[in-house]
Protein backbone atom coordinates (compact mmCIF):
# COMPACT_ATOMS: atom_id res chain seq x y z
CA UNK A 1 0.00 0.00 0.00
CA UNK A 2 1.95 3.11 -1.48
CA UNK A 3 -0.31 5.84 -2.42
CA UNK A 4 2.03 8.77 -1.89
CA UNK A 5 2.30 12.18 -4.34
CA UNK A 6 5.87 10.76 -4.40
CA UNK A 7 7.59 7.54 -4.77
CA UNK A 8 8.38 5.84 -1.38
CA UNK A 9 11.94 6.33 -1.84
CA UNK A 10 11.47 9.55 -3.01
CA UNK A 11 9.83 10.59 0.50
CA UNK A 12 11.91 9.24 2.42
CA UNK A 13 15.09 11.02 0.54
CA UNK A 14 12.97 14.16 1.17
CA UNK A 15 12.16 13.51 4.83
CA UNK A 16 16.27 13.08 5.28
CA UNK A 17 16.88 16.52 3.07
CA UNK A 18 14.38 18.76 5.02
CA UNK A 19 15.98 17.87 8.54
CA UNK A 20 19.30 18.30 7.24
CA UNK A 21 18.66 21.36 5.90
CA UNK A 22 16.85 22.15 8.74
CA UNK A 23 19.96 21.47 10.94
CA UNK A 24 21.92 23.66 7.99
CA UNK A 25 19.40 26.65 9.24
CA UNK A 26 19.69 26.21 13.04
CA UNK A 27 24.10 26.65 12.49
CA UNK A 28 23.60 29.39 9.81
CA UNK A 29 21.28 30.86 11.98
CA UNK A 30 21.96 30.79 15.33
CA UNK A 31 26.23 30.99 14.87
CA UNK A 32 26.95 31.98 11.52
CA UNK A 33 24.85 35.22 10.82
CA UNK A 34 25.63 38.04 12.85
CA UNK A 35 23.21 39.41 15.63
CA UNK A 36 21.25 42.33 14.71
CA UNK A 37 22.98 45.81 15.42
CA UNK A 38 19.74 47.29 16.74
CA UNK A 39 17.53 44.43 17.47
CA UNK A 40 20.17 41.73 18.80
CA UNK A 41 19.60 38.27 18.80
CA UNK A 42 15.66 38.71 18.79
CA UNK A 43 16.00 38.98 15.13
CA UNK A 44 17.08 35.20 14.16
CA UNK A 45 13.72 34.70 14.96
CA UNK A 46 13.40 36.02 11.46
CA UNK A 47 14.60 32.82 9.78
CA UNK A 48 11.95 31.10 10.79
CA UNK A 49 9.26 33.68 11.19
CA UNK A 50 9.40 34.88 7.35
CA UNK A 51 9.88 31.35 5.99
CA UNK A 52 6.92 29.85 7.86
CA UNK A 53 4.84 33.03 6.36
CA UNK A 54 5.82 32.78 2.78
CA UNK A 55 5.36 28.95 2.91
CA UNK A 56 1.67 29.57 4.55
CA UNK A 57 1.12 31.44 1.27
CA UNK A 58 2.55 28.81 -1.14
CA UNK A 59 0.98 26.51 0.78
CA UNK A 60 -2.95 28.16 0.24
CA UNK A 61 -1.72 29.00 -3.45
CA UNK A 62 -1.66 25.28 -3.97
CA UNK A 63 -4.50 24.55 -2.13
CA UNK A 64 -6.36 26.83 -4.73
CA UNK A 65 -4.55 25.31 -7.28
CA UNK A 66 -5.65 21.99 -6.46
CA UNK A 67 -9.21 22.86 -5.86
CA UNK A 68 -9.75 24.28 -9.29
CA UNK A 69 -7.97 21.65 -11.03
CA UNK A 70 -10.45 19.26 -9.45
CA UNK A 71 -13.41 21.40 -10.26
CA UNK A 72 -12.24 21.42 -13.71
CA UNK A 73 -14.14 18.35 -15.37
CA UNK A 74 -10.87 17.60 -17.62
CA UNK A 75 -8.56 17.38 -14.52
CA UNK A 76 -11.24 15.52 -11.88
CA UNK A 77 -9.86 13.42 -9.77
CA UNK A 78 -10.10 12.88 -5.89
CA UNK A 79 -5.96 13.23 -5.69
CA UNK A 80 -6.59 16.93 -6.20
CA UNK A 81 -8.83 17.01 -3.11
CA UNK A 82 -6.57 15.24 -1.19
CA UNK A 83 -3.49 17.54 -2.19
CA UNK A 84 -5.92 20.42 -1.29
CA UNK A 85 -6.96 19.26 2.11
CA UNK A 86 -3.47 18.50 2.78
CA UNK A 87 -1.87 21.67 1.92
CA UNK A 88 -4.29 23.78 3.45
CA UNK A 89 -3.82 21.51 6.74
CA UNK A 90 0.12 22.82 6.51
CA UNK A 91 -0.92 26.23 5.40
CA UNK A 92 -2.96 26.70 9.06
CA UNK A 93 -0.12 24.81 10.51
CA UNK A 94 2.31 27.58 8.74
CA UNK A 95 -0.07 30.61 8.99
CA UNK A 96 0.04 29.50 12.99
CA UNK A 97 3.55 29.48 13.11
CA UNK A 98 4.02 33.09 11.76
CA UNK A 99 1.67 34.28 14.21
CA UNK A 100 3.31 32.58 17.12
CA UNK A 101 6.71 33.53 16.06
CA UNK A 102 6.22 36.87 14.97
CA UNK A 103 4.33 37.60 18.05
CA UNK A 104 7.75 36.48 20.47
CA UNK A 105 9.64 38.15 18.14
CA UNK A 106 7.23 41.84 18.32
CA UNK A 107 7.45 41.30 22.22
CA UNK A 108 11.30 42.27 22.42
CA UNK A 109 11.28 44.61 19.58
CA UNK A 110 8.36 46.68 19.69
CA UNK A 111 7.40 46.01 23.25
CA UNK A 112 4.03 44.49 22.83
CA UNK A 113 2.67 41.00 21.63
CA UNK A 114 0.52 42.48 19.11
CA UNK A 115 0.04 45.37 17.25
CA UNK A 116 -3.28 46.20 14.49
CA UNK A 117 -0.36 46.05 11.94
CA UNK A 118 -1.90 45.36 8.72
CA UNK A 119 0.20 42.12 7.90
CA UNK A 120 -0.47 40.90 11.51
CA UNK A 121 -4.42 41.99 10.80
CA UNK A 122 -4.32 40.14 7.33
CA UNK A 123 -2.67 37.11 8.88
CA UNK A 124 -5.04 36.41 11.76
CA UNK A 125 -8.18 36.88 8.99
CA UNK A 126 -6.22 34.47 6.41
CA UNK A 127 -5.65 31.91 9.43
CA UNK A 128 -9.29 32.15 10.48
CA UNK A 129 -10.43 31.82 6.73
CA UNK A 130 -8.77 28.41 6.54
CA UNK A 131 -9.69 27.11 9.76
CA UNK A 132 -13.30 27.33 8.63
CA UNK A 133 -12.08 25.62 5.55
CA UNK A 134 -10.77 22.82 7.68
CA UNK A 135 -13.53 22.64 9.62
CA UNK A 136 -15.74 21.97 6.51
CA UNK A 137 -13.77 19.09 5.32
CA UNK A 138 -14.25 16.91 8.18
CA UNK A 139 -18.13 16.93 7.13
CA UNK A 140 -18.93 14.18 5.44
CA UNK A 141 -21.82 14.06 2.67
CA UNK A 142 -22.25 13.82 -0.64
CA UNK A 143 -20.57 16.21 -3.32
CA UNK A 144 -17.95 17.30 -0.04
CA UNK A 145 -14.97 17.21 -2.22
CA UNK A 146 -16.78 19.88 -4.90
CA UNK A 147 -17.95 21.56 -1.62
CA UNK A 148 -14.83 21.66 -0.24
CA UNK A 149 -13.00 22.74 -3.56
CA UNK A 150 -15.41 25.61 -4.07
CA UNK A 151 -15.60 26.60 -0.55
CA UNK A 152 -10.96 26.73 -1.27
CA UNK A 153 -11.59 29.06 -4.18
CA UNK A 154 -14.17 31.34 -2.20
CA UNK A 155 -11.33 31.91 0.28
CA UNK A 156 -8.56 32.55 -1.97
CA UNK A 157 -10.65 35.05 -4.06
CA UNK A 158 -11.12 37.03 -0.42
CA UNK A 159 -7.35 37.24 0.79
CA UNK A 160 -6.55 40.33 -1.80
CA UNK A 161 -9.75 41.54 -0.44
CA UNK A 162 -8.39 40.85 2.96
CA UNK A 163 -4.99 42.15 2.58
CA UNK A 164 -6.32 45.56 0.61
CA UNK A 165 -8.77 46.31 2.60
CA UNK A 166 -6.64 45.96 5.98
CA UNK A 167 -3.18 47.37 4.05
CA UNK A 168 -5.65 50.84 3.64
CA UNK A 169 -7.26 50.86 6.88
CA UNK A 170 -3.98 50.53 8.92
CA UNK A 171 -2.25 53.86 6.26
CA UNK A 172 -5.11 55.33 6.74
CA UNK A 173 -4.86 55.51 10.56
CA UNK A 174 -1.09 55.85 10.76
CA UNK A 175 1.37 56.43 8.59
CA UNK A 176 5.01 55.65 8.88
CA UNK A 177 4.87 53.55 12.26
CA UNK A 178 7.19 51.91 14.15
CA UNK A 179 6.22 48.68 12.82
CA UNK A 180 7.50 49.46 9.22
CA UNK A 181 8.89 46.06 7.85
CA UNK A 182 12.77 45.95 8.96
CA UNK A 183 13.18 43.44 5.95
CA UNK A 184 13.11 46.79 3.57
CA UNK A 185 16.16 47.67 4.92
CA UNK A 186 18.98 45.95 2.89
CA UNK A 187 20.56 42.94 4.52
CA UNK A 188 23.73 41.35 3.35
CA UNK A 189 25.95 38.42 3.32
CA UNK A 190 25.50 36.04 5.82
CA UNK A 191 21.87 37.12 6.70
CA UNK A 192 21.02 37.11 3.28
CA UNK A 193 21.94 33.53 3.03
CA UNK A 194 20.41 31.98 6.17
CA UNK A 195 17.36 33.60 5.16
CA UNK A 196 17.34 31.92 2.03
CA UNK A 197 18.26 29.20 2.83
CA UNK A 198 15.50 28.75 5.88
CA UNK A 199 12.95 29.51 2.99
CA UNK A 200 14.60 26.06 0.88
CA UNK A 201 14.51 24.37 4.21
CA UNK A 202 11.00 25.25 4.79
CA UNK A 203 9.79 24.37 1.16
CA UNK A 204 11.64 21.02 1.38
CA UNK A 205 9.84 20.59 4.89
CA UNK A 206 6.35 21.35 3.39
CA UNK A 207 6.80 19.01 0.63
CA UNK A 208 7.72 16.22 2.79
CA UNK A 209 4.72 16.46 4.83
CA UNK A 210 2.66 17.27 2.01
CA UNK A 211 3.69 14.04 0.84
CA UNK A 212 3.39 12.69 4.39
CA UNK A 213 0.24 13.87 4.88
CA UNK A 214 -1.32 13.44 1.15
CA UNK A 215 -0.49 9.53 1.89
CA UNK A 216 -2.05 9.59 5.63
CA UNK A 217 -5.16 10.57 3.56
CA UNK A 218 -5.31 8.37 1.02
CA UNK A 219 -4.43 5.38 3.53
CA UNK A 220 -7.82 6.83 5.83
CA UNK A 221 -9.84 6.61 2.61
CA UNK A 222 -8.66 3.05 1.92
CA UNK A 223 -9.37 1.79 5.81
CA UNK A 224 -12.98 3.46 5.62
CA UNK A 225 -13.63 1.28 2.25
CA UNK A 226 -12.29 -1.64 3.77
CA UNK A 227 -14.13 -1.11 7.15
CA UNK A 228 -17.41 -0.75 5.04
CA UNK A 229 -16.57 -3.55 3.26
CA UNK A 230 -16.29 -5.89 6.14
CA UNK A 231 -19.18 -4.70 8.00
CA UNK A 232 -21.15 -5.52 4.95
CA UNK A 233 -19.39 -8.96 5.13
CA UNK A 234 -20.59 -9.29 8.89
CA UNK A 235 -24.08 -8.66 8.30
CA UNK A 236 -24.55 -10.60 5.55
CA UNK A 237 -22.97 -13.52 7.48
CA UNK A 238 -25.59 -12.43 10.10
CA UNK A 239 -28.31 -12.66 7.88
CA UNK A 240 -27.05 -16.14 6.24
CA UNK A 241 -28.43 -18.42 9.25
CA UNK A 242 -31.15 -17.06 9.42
CA UNK A 243 -32.51 -17.31 5.33
CA UNK A 244 -31.20 -20.99 5.87
CA UNK A 245 -33.83 -21.56 8.90
CA UNK A 246 -36.27 -19.26 6.95
CA UNK A 247 -35.83 -21.80 4.15
CA UNK A 248 -35.87 -25.04 6.09
CA UNK A 249 -39.14 -23.75 7.82
CA UNK A 250 -41.20 -22.50 4.77
CA UNK B 1 -38.14 33.80 -18.59
CA UNK B 2 -35.64 35.88 -18.13
CA UNK B 3 -32.94 35.76 -15.45
CA UNK B 4 -34.81 38.86 -13.38
CA UNK B 5 -37.96 37.18 -13.65
CA UNK B 6 -37.24 33.95 -12.34
CA UNK B 7 -34.68 36.03 -9.89
CA UNK B 8 -37.62 38.65 -8.65
CA UNK B 9 -39.76 35.17 -8.67
CA UNK B 10 -37.62 33.63 -6.32
CA UNK B 11 -37.05 36.72 -4.06
CA UNK B 12 -41.27 37.25 -3.87
CA UNK B 13 -41.24 33.53 -2.93
CA UNK B 14 -39.04 34.02 0.27
CA UNK B 15 -40.34 37.65 1.12
CA UNK B 16 -43.71 36.66 1.15
CA UNK B 17 -43.15 33.51 3.32
CA UNK B 18 -41.36 36.19 5.44
CA UNK B 19 -44.32 38.78 5.67
CA UNK B 20 -46.57 35.68 6.96
CA UNK B 21 -44.25 34.11 9.14
CA UNK B 22 -42.66 37.53 10.23
CA UNK B 23 -39.73 35.75 11.56
CA UNK B 24 -37.20 38.91 10.63
CA UNK B 25 -39.80 41.07 12.24
CA UNK B 26 -40.43 39.15 15.58
CA UNK B 27 -37.12 37.50 16.45
CA UNK B 28 -34.10 38.96 13.98
CA UNK B 29 -34.98 41.98 14.85
CA UNK B 30 -35.35 42.51 18.00
CA UNK B 31 -32.17 40.15 18.62
CA UNK B 32 -30.24 43.32 17.01
CA UNK B 33 -31.95 45.59 19.22
CA UNK B 34 -30.68 44.10 22.01
CA UNK B 35 -27.54 43.25 21.15
CA UNK B 36 -27.40 47.19 20.59
CA UNK B 37 -28.41 47.09 24.31
CA UNK B 38 -25.72 45.29 25.33
CA UNK B 39 -23.03 47.13 23.85
CA UNK B 40 -24.50 50.22 26.30
CA UNK B 41 -24.33 47.74 29.03
CA UNK B 42 -20.55 46.41 28.19
CA UNK B 43 -19.23 50.18 27.11
CA UNK B 44 -20.29 52.87 29.73
CA UNK B 45 -22.73 55.27 28.00
CA UNK B 46 -22.41 58.05 29.92
CA UNK B 47 -18.32 58.73 28.89
CA UNK B 48 -19.64 59.77 25.32
CA UNK B 49 -17.56 55.90 24.49
CA UNK B 50 -20.63 54.96 22.50
CA UNK B 51 -20.79 57.51 20.34
CA UNK B 52 -17.70 57.20 19.33
CA UNK B 53 -17.80 53.95 17.92
CA UNK B 54 -21.04 53.73 17.17
CA UNK B 55 -20.79 52.85 13.47
CA UNK B 56 -18.53 50.26 14.75
CA UNK B 57 -21.44 48.25 16.95
CA UNK B 58 -23.97 48.81 14.92
CA UNK B 59 -22.12 46.91 11.88
CA UNK B 60 -21.58 44.60 14.46
CA UNK B 61 -25.13 43.96 15.39
CA UNK B 62 -25.88 44.02 11.61
CA UNK B 63 -23.59 41.17 10.84
CA UNK B 64 -24.45 39.08 13.94
CA UNK B 65 -28.41 39.58 12.85
CA UNK B 66 -27.50 38.72 8.92
CA UNK B 67 -25.92 35.32 10.23
CA UNK B 68 -29.40 34.79 11.89
CA UNK B 69 -31.18 35.97 8.16
CA UNK B 70 -29.17 33.92 5.80
CA UNK B 71 -29.87 30.39 8.62
CA UNK B 72 -33.54 31.57 8.43
CA UNK B 73 -33.13 31.76 4.58
CA UNK B 74 -32.05 28.12 3.99
CA UNK B 75 -34.06 26.90 6.83
CA UNK B 76 -37.20 27.25 5.27
CA UNK B 77 -36.00 25.55 2.08
CA UNK B 78 -34.78 22.81 4.24
CA UNK B 79 -38.78 22.00 5.65
CA UNK B 80 -40.91 19.79 3.38
CA UNK B 81 -37.99 19.47 1.33
CA UNK B 82 -38.31 22.38 -0.55
CA UNK B 83 -34.77 22.41 -1.86
CA UNK B 84 -35.83 19.66 -3.98
CA UNK B 85 -38.46 21.68 -5.31
CA UNK B 86 -36.17 24.58 -5.73
CA UNK B 87 -33.85 22.07 -7.70
CA UNK B 88 -36.76 20.58 -9.73
CA UNK B 89 -38.41 24.37 -10.54
CA UNK B 90 -35.94 24.56 -13.82
CA UNK B 91 -35.01 27.77 -12.45
CA UNK B 92 -31.58 29.03 -13.49
CA UNK B 93 -29.23 28.28 -10.89
CA UNK B 94 -27.55 32.09 -10.88
CA UNK B 95 -31.35 33.11 -10.61
CA UNK B 96 -32.39 31.50 -7.86
CA UNK B 97 -29.11 32.45 -6.17
CA UNK B 98 -29.90 36.23 -7.18
CA UNK B 99 -33.61 35.83 -5.60
CA UNK B 100 -32.19 34.64 -2.30
CA UNK B 101 -29.24 36.98 -2.00
CA UNK B 102 -31.95 39.56 -3.09
CA UNK B 103 -34.43 38.77 -0.23
CA UNK B 104 -32.02 38.49 2.41
CA UNK B 105 -30.42 42.07 1.17
CA UNK B 106 -34.00 43.56 1.32
CA UNK B 107 -34.70 42.16 5.08
CA UNK B 108 -31.25 43.20 6.49
CA UNK B 109 -31.92 46.90 4.95
CA UNK B 110 -35.15 46.90 5.99
CA UNK B 111 -32.78 46.06 9.58
CA UNK B 112 -30.79 48.42 9.15
CA UNK B 113 -33.00 51.62 8.83
CA UNK B 114 -34.69 50.65 12.41
CA UNK B 115 -31.35 49.57 14.18
CA UNK B 116 -29.79 52.66 12.48
CA UNK B 117 -31.99 54.93 13.83
CA UNK B 118 -31.60 53.22 17.37
CA UNK B 119 -28.28 53.57 17.07
CA UNK B 120 -29.17 57.44 16.42
CA UNK B 121 -31.39 57.61 19.32
CA UNK B 122 -29.96 55.63 22.23
CA UNK B 123 -26.19 56.49 21.26
CA UNK B 124 -26.78 60.03 20.73
CA UNK B 125 -25.37 59.96 16.81
CA UNK B 126 -25.56 62.34 14.54
CA UNK B 127 -25.44 61.71 11.01
CA UNK B 128 -23.97 63.90 8.10
CA UNK B 129 -23.78 63.17 4.41
CA UNK B 130 -26.71 60.86 4.25
CA UNK B 131 -26.07 59.92 0.39
CA UNK B 132 -22.83 58.21 1.81
CA UNK B 133 -24.01 56.57 4.54
CA UNK B 134 -27.03 55.24 2.03
CA UNK B 135 -24.67 54.01 -0.56
CA UNK B 136 -22.17 52.59 1.93
CA UNK B 137 -25.09 50.71 3.73
CA UNK B 138 -26.19 48.94 0.29
CA UNK B 139 -22.99 48.17 -1.05
CA UNK B 140 -22.20 46.70 2.30
CA UNK B 141 -25.53 44.92 2.59
CA UNK B 142 -25.34 43.49 -0.62
CA UNK B 143 -21.49 42.15 -0.64
CA UNK B 144 -22.66 40.78 3.14
CA UNK B 145 -26.17 38.80 1.58
CA UNK B 146 -23.76 37.67 -1.67
CA UNK B 147 -21.07 36.14 0.72
CA UNK B 148 -24.09 34.83 3.06
CA UNK B 149 -26.10 33.42 0.52
CA UNK B 150 -23.08 31.58 -0.88
CA UNK B 151 -22.24 29.91 2.07
CA UNK B 152 -25.95 29.29 3.23
CA UNK B 153 -26.67 27.20 0.14
CA UNK B 154 -22.59 25.52 0.72
CA UNK B 155 -24.06 24.33 4.52
CA UNK B 156 -27.43 24.05 3.66
CA UNK B 157 -27.58 20.05 3.57
CA UNK B 158 -25.54 19.38 5.93
CA UNK B 159 -26.49 18.73 9.92
CA UNK B 160 -24.25 21.10 11.50
CA UNK B 161 -25.15 24.13 9.26
CA UNK B 162 -25.69 26.30 11.92
CA UNK B 163 -22.35 26.05 13.73
CA UNK B 164 -20.79 26.17 10.34
CA UNK B 165 -22.07 29.03 8.91
CA UNK B 166 -20.32 31.62 11.21
CA UNK B 167 -17.08 30.07 11.50
CA UNK B 168 -17.50 30.67 7.64
CA UNK B 169 -18.67 33.37 6.87
CA UNK B 170 -17.27 35.52 9.57
CA UNK B 171 -13.82 35.65 7.86
CA UNK B 172 -14.97 36.28 4.68
CA UNK B 173 -17.17 39.17 5.55
CA UNK B 174 -14.15 40.86 7.99
CA UNK B 175 -13.09 42.99 5.22
CA UNK B 176 -16.95 44.53 4.52
CA UNK B 177 -17.19 45.10 8.27
CA UNK B 178 -14.18 47.07 8.21
CA UNK B 179 -15.15 49.03 5.23
CA UNK B 180 -18.90 49.77 5.97
CA UNK B 181 -17.59 50.80 9.48
CA UNK B 182 -14.66 52.92 7.95
CA UNK B 183 -17.67 54.98 5.65
CA UNK B 184 -20.13 55.58 8.26
CA UNK B 185 -17.41 56.83 10.54
CA UNK B 186 -16.57 59.21 7.70
CA UNK B 187 -20.36 59.65 7.36
CA UNK B 188 -20.71 60.64 10.84
CA UNK B 189 -17.85 63.16 11.19
CA UNK B 190 -19.07 64.80 8.04
CA UNK B 191 -15.79 64.01 5.80
CA UNK B 192 -17.63 61.98 2.56
CA UNK B 193 -14.31 62.74 1.24
CA UNK B 194 -12.69 60.02 3.79
CA UNK B 195 -15.57 57.53 2.87
CA UNK B 196 -15.98 56.99 -0.88
CA UNK B 197 -13.22 54.64 -1.31
CA UNK B 198 -14.52 52.71 1.17
CA UNK B 199 -17.94 52.50 -1.29
CA UNK B 200 -16.40 51.70 -4.12
CA UNK B 201 -14.28 48.78 -1.98
CA UNK B 202 -17.58 47.39 -0.80
CA UNK B 203 -19.31 47.94 -4.65
CA UNK B 204 -16.24 45.96 -5.67
CA UNK B 205 -16.54 43.12 -2.96
CA UNK B 206 -20.40 42.74 -3.08
CA UNK B 207 -19.78 42.63 -7.08
CA UNK B 208 -17.16 40.15 -6.89
CA UNK B 209 -19.36 37.85 -4.32
CA UNK B 210 -22.16 38.17 -6.85
CA UNK B 211 -20.57 36.93 -9.76
CA UNK B 212 -18.67 33.80 -7.68
CA UNK B 213 -22.56 32.92 -6.18
CA UNK B 214 -23.80 33.21 -9.25
CA UNK B 215 -21.57 30.63 -10.85
CA UNK B 216 -20.95 28.09 -7.85
CA UNK B 217 -24.91 28.03 -6.74
CA UNK B 218 -26.61 25.84 -9.22
CA UNK B 219 -23.83 23.24 -8.80
CA UNK B 220 -24.01 23.67 -4.91
CA UNK B 221 -27.41 23.47 -5.02
CA UNK B 222 -27.53 20.17 -7.72
CA UNK B 223 -25.39 18.49 -6.43
CA UNK B 224 -24.10 18.55 -2.38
Amino acid sequence: MNEGLLGRRVGIALGWAALASLVVLGVLGLVVAPPDAVQGDAQRLMYLHVPAAWLAYLAFGVTAVASALYLWPRTRSVVWDRVAGASAELGVLFTGLTLVLGSLWGRPVWGIWWAWDARLVTTAVLFFLYVGYLALRRIPGAGREKRCAIAALIAFVDVPVVHFSVEWWRTLHQQGTVFNEELSAQIHGKMALALWWSVLAFTLLYVYLLDRRYRLEALDADRDERELERAIAERLAEAEPARVEAGARS
Amino acid sequence: MNLWQEARLVAAKDLRIEARSRVTMYQILPFGAIVLLLFAFALDPDRGVLARVAPGLFWVAVLLAALLAVSRSFAIEAANSARDGLRLSGLDGSAIFLGKAGAVALELLALEVVLGTGVALLYDVEFHSPALLVLAAVAATAAVAATGTLYGVLAAGLRVRETLVPVLLLPVVAPVMLGATRACEAAVAGVPSDGWPWVALLALVAALYTGVGMLAFGTLLEET
